[in-house]
């Protein structure tokens, strides 16, 4: 079959580039940042000779419990928040006049054009104890004037949420841009009120936009670093903090690796799952998105 | 209010455009009732009003003495099949038919046994299992039935139901839909720019033009009595001829003068007065072509024509006559075939003759009406934007 095998180098030629790219810049350190987490440390910073379990162990560390609980709680209610807000969004700007919704989106991309630290420290701003946040609601009673928006677990919740929200609007609105509307009607024909046909038909036919917006929200999240170094204070630490400590105060590369690779199969793991979920149910109904 | 559904004085407009113009409707419990017309004349956002989905701007609508106006779809016992069926694709067959009961609250077993016993009414069960992309566009639309009526509605709108299958499965379909009306004998509405469609399946038609009803009856009537000019080109093929009345004969006939033709007797049904320019309508069929000069009773108009072009058909021929600027269709039935009998061939000249019951004298038409009539209805459906993109096109559908 010689047809056969010359589309295969075909698609090979083209595969071969980003193959490389993804080998070398991306297989090769996480391999590294494995192979490092069974290494000693050296008192200067260094990685020693020979092999060793110590950092392995050193993960027992009794203050990393509770720094992982809070790095997975904030990222799952980031993504939570994320989607409850992102869902009623995308269905809002898909229903939209055709010429409004370049509009939206463009208004859910502005953000990126300012640098991501700019923002950051803009939230920093706006949530300080002499912010006109703050003062705003001191002066609407909402708040005492010793409450503190800044520096705790809220603050980080709240810019994650920021940060994360137009990643999961974008996938949202294109499967929800792809949806049949006209799937609402037939469900409101058949006795279901406007929020059960949004319920029981909407969120359904746009499962791939879902969990698309799940990925991209929880993944990041579960990795900030900048958003609690920033906003956040010492009781709001998450992984990523502990990892940059690790890494340039304390200079101890091995301990950092095995958080990072700790922290690599905490994503790895449930992204593998959501995926194996996602082929069985497609296989269950292919080209489910899509109606004649 | 005497009637099972009913439309009163209905408007509904979108910007400038008047989609429904002053409906009003009445619709007998148990009837297969359509509304035809072209694309844009209102007919469907009618059955979008009456399933919910459209307010009307004035006008109220009742069913079964109820005013259900302001009642949102899901409290309606209204059920649609959609144009494309809108069947859910993340659902099998089994979950889009109890869909309706599901979201009600019955309970499981009660699901279970009124979706098979649908499954059964549209010989299905071996499918129950499969998604709405793996089976057949006729087995969609049956599906889609089966999904309207589990619910008992008191009504079944049908929204171009045939328009997205082949023209076999059309045919077979629209025997099903006759099958399954007589079963569950509740009231069918059928929206339809398809007049055969219409003249086969429904009792009685409503023929809808730029959102209003231009004519109400039963196919035979609306076929053989068109009351307007564009109820006759839009139903069936049609010959029209332009002429004024010249003397009235009698109580029931006038006499018309048409260029070219001698004087022309027809019956006459209008309020009308020597002088008036009117279109006169005369079927194909009800035209009869012939070599020698029939005889002319004093009810029949013959007329001497050159044939132009001669189509034979099988069970029909039809002919086109030129009678001055007139290119006339004539269709002849063939009877039976006689091995001596000459046939009328191309070029000969012939005479044409109709009975003045056949002729109906029909109002100027409009200039939309001219361009029907260049075309078959099938084909105007299709073109034409229309107010009825409207309402689609603001909702994101």
């Amino acid at each position: 079959m010689p047809d056969g095998r010359r589309t295969r180098g075909a698609e090979w030629s083209v595969t071969l580039p980003s193959f490389l790219w993804l080998i070398v810049l991306f297989v090769v350190p996480s391999v590294i940042v494995f192979a490092i987490a069974f290494k000693p440390a050296t008192p200067y910073g260094g990685i020693g000779a020979g092999w060793t379990l110590d950092t392995i162990r050193s993960l027992g560390n009794p203050n990393y419990p509770a720094i992982v609980w809070r790095t997975i709680w904030l990222s799952v209610v980031t993504t939570v928040a994320c989607l409850l807000l992102s869902v009623p969004m995308g269905y809002t700007m898909a229903r939209a006049p055709k010429r409004w919704q370049n509009t939206l989106l463009l208004l859910v991309i502005i953000p990126f054009w300012t640098s991501f630290l700019v923002r950051i420290f803009a939230w920093k701003m706006l949530l300080h104890p002499e912010g006109a946040l703050k003062r705003s609601l001191v002066a609407l009673g909402v708040a005492g004037p010793d409450t503190q928006l800044l520096y705790n677990s809220w603050a980080v919740l709240l810019v994650l949420v920021y940060t994360e929200l137009p990643f999961a609007i974008l996938p949202i609105y294109a499967a929800a841009e792809k949806f049949d509307f006209r799937l609402i009607e037939a469900a409101r024909d058949l006795g279901a009120s406007p929020f059960q046909a949004f319920r029981s038909v909407f969120v359904p036919g746009i499962r791939r936009g879902i969990v698309t917006a799940m990925l991209v929200t929880f993944i990041p999240a579960l990795g900030a670093y900048v958003v609690p170094d920033i906003v956040g204070g010492p009781s709001s630490e998450m992984l990523g903090n502990k990892i940059a400590q690790r890494t340039f105060v304390d200079r101890n590369l091995p301990e950092a690796s095995a958080l990072s690779a700790l922290l690599a199969l905490a994503v790895l793991l449930p992204t593998f799952g959501v995926l194996a979920l996602n082929r069985g149910r497609n296989l269950l109904a292919p080209k489910s998105e899509s109606s004649p | 209010m005497a009637e099972f559904l009913e439309f009163e004085n209905v408007h509904k407009h979108y910007g400038k455009v008047r989609a429904v113009d002053g409906v009003s409707l009445s619709i007998r419990r148990g009837e297969f009732f359509s509304l035809l017309g072209p694309s844009g004349c209102g007919k469907t956002t009618l059955l979008r009003i009456l399933a919910g989905f459209e307010r009307p701007d004035q006008g109220r609508v009742f069913l079964d003495g109820q005013d259900i106006t302001d009642l949102p779809p899901h409290k309606r016992k209204v059920n649609t099949i959609f144009q494309n069926y809108a069947l859910f694709p993340h659902l099998t067959v089994r979950q889009n038919i109890g869909f309706g009961l599901k979201i009600a609250g019955v309970d499981r077993s009660t699901i279970e046994r009124e979706v098979d016993a649908m499954l059964a009414l549209i010989q299905m069960e071996d499918q129950a299992g499969k998604y709405p992309d793996q089976v057949s566009g006729g087995q969609k639309q049956r599906v889609a039935i089966a999904r309207a009526l589990i619910k008992k509605p008191d009504v079944l709108l049908l929204d171009e139901p045939l328009a997205a299958l082949d023209l076999k499965l059309r045919q077979k379909m629209l025997i099903e839909l006759d099958l399954i009306h007589d079963e569950v004998g509740i009231t069918f509405v059928y929206v339809t720019h398809d007049q055969g469609e219409a003249m086969s399946l429904s009792d009685r038609i409503a023929v809808m033009n730029r959102g209003k009803v231009e004519q109400l009856g039963t196919p035979t009537e609306i076929y053989e009595a068109p009351r307007s000019s564009f109820v006759a080109a839009f139903i069936g093929d049609t010959n029209f001829f332009e002429g004024t009345v010249a003397e009235m004969v009698g109580p029931d006939y006038s006499r018309l003068a048409i260029d070219g033709f001698p004087d022309v007797v027809v019956f006459n049904d209008k309020q009308l007065k020597t002088g008036d320019l009117i279109y006169l309508s005369v079927r194909p069929e009800k035209i009869r072509i012939s070599r020698d000069r029939p005889e002319q009773g004093a009810h029949s108009n013959v007329v001497p024509a050159h044939v132009e072009d001669v189509v034979y058909l099988g069970s029909h021929t039809k002919y086109w006559v030129r009678v001055q600027d007139y290119r006339i269709a004539v269709f002849q039935q063939h009877n039976r075939f006689l091995l001596d009998e000459q046939p009328i061939r191309w070029g000969e000249d012939v005479f044409i003759r109709w009975h003045a019951d056949d002729g109906f004298m029909l109002e100027r038409y409009s200039e939309s009406d001219e361009r029907l009539m260049g075309t078959p209805p099938e084909e105007v459906g299709e073109s034409d934007n229309g107010a009825e993109r409207a309402p689609t096109g603001t909702d994101g559908a």
